[in-house]
């Protein structure tokens, strides 16, 4: 039954695949919407079946096959659902089928082959992805982990004939391998430690040695390597620079696989694998700082861009670091829960850009947008849902999660780090609604900026005839359907996480707590927070108060004195550049990794030492052997005496040996 | 009885005799018949030894020999007269196109 839930996807990217060229467009975006509905079908029903057994015993295991038996080392395909598979399975295939019925509008323009090209990989993605939630061990995981960073490759780059398209595929799919190589050296090192790579068995085992409390032992290693994979997937620092590039994909990717789901892969591993990095505090915090060091740089840069998706890019490098910020301090179902709402409403906001880009043919730049309000009332009023839910405004998911967060940085003592948070918040407010003011508000294409824009222009496939009021229409029915759907979903989804404090009993945080702590018995006695009510009240206030200030300071700079912004612009002319070049993180990179990379591979490698060393082996081998058979060929004269005279010789040398010896 | 000796004797010099046929003429045919010497030394010394053990393992095998001979001297006299057509001569050393 488990192995179902990433069957059906793979059976529509097989369908899609071998007959999508033939198959009308209707018909293939058709099949691979189904599969997922099926898959997400079947996600349900498995989870209720979680829910009807008591709390102990919520998991579902099948083998599907044993991999790899090899001496004492069995390894099987194992597919394992428990609570927080079980909320990513819901997540993955839900918001995934979603999507998917938003693609089939938004796609309407690409010729068949490409059309059916576009499902078959997102039905892959999805396969993939399930099979990294579902997986019962580091292998499994793995297969998963790399299949959706190819999925995202070929996504990335579905318009591969535009360089900047297929440059940032590459982009995405060299910087996840480096981190794939640190991943899979901190899995190697898991078994060489332990011995098994059942996610199962290691909790059991790190469970019971002592936490490596200021020491970096072994333990401390393989959860940092594994961080190092992670930041990879989920774009934190120092690895995030694919996430922003990645946007030239097309939309409803940048919203199934880079908000939703792909890139939240690193969070949901480090909740996986709670119990080991809860027995390593040094990786915790490294994990902590650099959360928050990338929520708090993303936040800064993303006040700046002019590319609307850009923005949301970095607005969901910024949200990972929150989540990841989150797992660092050891609230797991607070990084988890958090990831959930982000699901819906960054899925929320990047399906509204795309039917502002889709009304606008192509185009992406915010300063030639505005006043959209009027011509697309469904896309504005779910985009503000979504906006209002990710800057915290209080009652809505993202409040919720986001609010847990500080709450549980707070609690465990990490005032600095909260501190940051609390910033990050003010500026995800901030420039959420700077978006949203200068994509809908205002009265047509908005003053020209101070500085030009970086090298990014926006893609003109189509010249961008825009804003004739008259062209523009607003999402189509299959896109509206979904914008209203996830906005719903971004509005509601957070009360099923409401903290004690607002009198709910947040019933998420109870329902994961099993999957971060060793299987069975052994169970340390949890000391129950309860009678913080007032300090949590607290910090909503502040949070609430952070959520509205960052939306008054927003339509104060960018609704009522625009020029104000501008002005601010020239005053502070470093500082802004410094934020539209994106601290100069890729020039840097370019300058300290690729050129050096690139260079040596010239000279030293090409020139070096394959001109010279494996060019002149080979050549030289064959210059021996001419030199060589020039002399022997003389032997050969072709007289048949001289071959029986040597004959003759050698015989009687040969017989004179025997003789004489 | 004459003694073992004395055949090997006489195969030896018949064997030296063909030998230095093969080697010190220059007609094909007669390099030809210096084989056949050499066979027929070799023959002698197999039926003498045969009968010296007194099998007749040696007499068997001589005439295997005789008809290998036979089949050699078919081929071989049908090759040379194969290159007289060609060269209008029997000098074996006239025949050097078959190397480098």
């Amino acid at each position: 039954m488990l192995a179902l839930i990433p069957l059906f996807p793979l059976l529509g990217f097989l369908t899609n695949a071998s007959l999508g060229r033939r198959l009308p467009k209707t018909v293939s975006g058709a099949v691979a919407s189904a599969v997922m509905v099926a898959s997400f079908a079947v996600s349900v029903m498995t989870v209720l079946d979680l829910a009807g057994s008591p709390p102990d015993a919520r998991a579902i295991e099948q083998v599907v096959y044993t991999w790899i038996a090899s001496g004492d080392f069995v390894l099987d395909v194992t597919l394992r659902v428990d609570p927080l598979a079980a909320v990513m399975i819901l997540i993955v295939s839900g918001i995934g089928a979603l999507i998917h019925i938003y693609s089939t509008a938004y796609m309407q323009e690409e010729p068949d082959g490409e059309y059916a090209r576009y499902f078959s990989y997102l039905n892959l993605f999805a396969a993939f992805m399930l099979v990294l939630v579902l997986g019962a061990n580091f292998l499994v995981l793995f297969v998963g982990w790399e299949g959706v960073g190819l999925c995202s490759y070929l996504l990335i780059g579905f318009w591969f004939k535009k360089k900047s398209a297929a440059d940032a595929g590459k982009k995405a799919f060299v910087v996840n391998r480096i981190g794939d190589y640190a991943f899979i050296l901190g899995v190697l090192f898991l078994f060489v430690q332990f011995g098994t790579l059942d996610f199962q068995r290691l909790a059991g085992m790190a469970a019971a040695l002592p936490p490596e409390e200021g020491v970096f032992g072994a333990l401390s290693l393989a959860t940092l390597l594994l961080f190092v994979g992670a930041t990879g997937k989920s774009a934190q620092i120092p690895l995030y620079v694919w996430l922003p590039d990645a946007m030239e994909g097309p939309t409803p990717v940048s919203a199934l696989i880079h908000a939703a789901t792909m890139v939240t892969a690193g969070v949901y591993m480090i909740g996986r694998n709670a119990v080991l990095f809860s027995h390593a505090p040094e990786t915790m915090t490294i994990v902590a700082v650099v959360g928050a060091l990338t929520a708090l740089m993303a936040a800064t840069i993303g006040l700046v861009q002019n590319d609307i998706k850009r923005v949301l890019a970095y607005s969901t490098v910024s949200q990972l670091g929150l989540m990841f910020l989150a797992m660092g301090v050891g609230a797991f179902g607070a990084g988890i829960f958090h990831l959930y709402t982000h699901a819906f409403f960054k899925a929320l906001l990047f399906l509204g850009s795309g039917a502002v880009i889709h009304a606008l043919h192509g185009e992406q730049d915010i300063r030639n947008m505005g006043g959209l309000k009027r011509d697309l009332p469904v896309t504005y009023w779910t985009f503000l849902v979504g906006a209002l839910a990710i800057a915290g405004v209080p009652l809505l998911s993202g409040f919720f999660s986001k609010d847990e967060i500080l709450y549980e940085t707070f609690r465990e003592g990490h005032t600095v780090l909260w501190l940051v948070a609390a910033v990050t918040s003010l500026l995800t407010a901030t420039y959420m609604f700077r978006l949203v003011f200068l994509t809908f508000h205002g009265e047509g294409p908005n003053p020209a900026p101070s500085h030009p824009a970086p090298s990014h222009p926006a893609p003109s496939h189509l010249a961008p005839s825009h804003l004739a009021p008259s062209h523009l229409h607003d999402a189509p029915p299959a896109m509206a359907l979904v914008l209203v759907v996830l906005a719903v979903g971004s509005a509601v989804a957070g009360y099923i996480g409401m903290p004690h404090g607002l009198g709910g009993d947040n019933q998420l945080a109870a329902w994961l707590a099993p999957s971060f702590e060793p299987p069975a018995g052994a169970r340390p006695a949890e000391a129950e927070a309860g009678p913080e009510g007032a300090l949590e009240l607290t910090l909503m206030g502040v949070s609430s108060a952070i959520a509205v200030g960052g939306i008054l300071l927003a339509s104060y700079f960018w609704l009522r004195r625009r020029e104000l912004g501008a002005a601010l612009a020239r005053r502070y002319a470093g500082v802004y550049a410094l934020l539209l070049n994106k601290y100069y993180v890729d020039e840097v990179y370019d300058a300290a990794v690729v050129h050096p990379i690139q260079r040596g591979s010239e000279r030293g490698l090409w020139r070096g030492f394959d001109v010279s060393v494996v060019d002149g082996a080979v050549n030289g081998v064959g210059a021996i052997v001419a030199e060589g058979s020039a002399i022997l060929r003389r032997l050969q004269t072709g007289s048949v005496r001289a071959y029986a005279s040597s004959v003759l010789i050698g015989v009687v040398v040969i017989l004179g040996y025997y003789l004489w010896r | 009885m004459i003694p073992l000796g004395h055949y090997l004797f006489v195969s030896a010099v018949l064997f030296a005799i063909g030998t230095a046929g093969v080697f010190l003429r220059r007609n094909l045919i007669t390099i030809l018949l210096s084989i056949e010497i050499m066979l027929n030394a070799v023959n002698l010394t197999f039926v003498a030894f045969g009968r010296q053990l007194g099998g007749f393992d040696g007499q068997i095998i001589v005439f295997f020999v005789m008809t290998v001979a036979a089949a050699e001297a078919a081929v071989g006299l049908a090759i040379v007269i194969a290159l007289y057509r060609h060269r209008e001569s029997l000098n074996p050393d006239a025949f050097t196109a078959l190397k480098w």
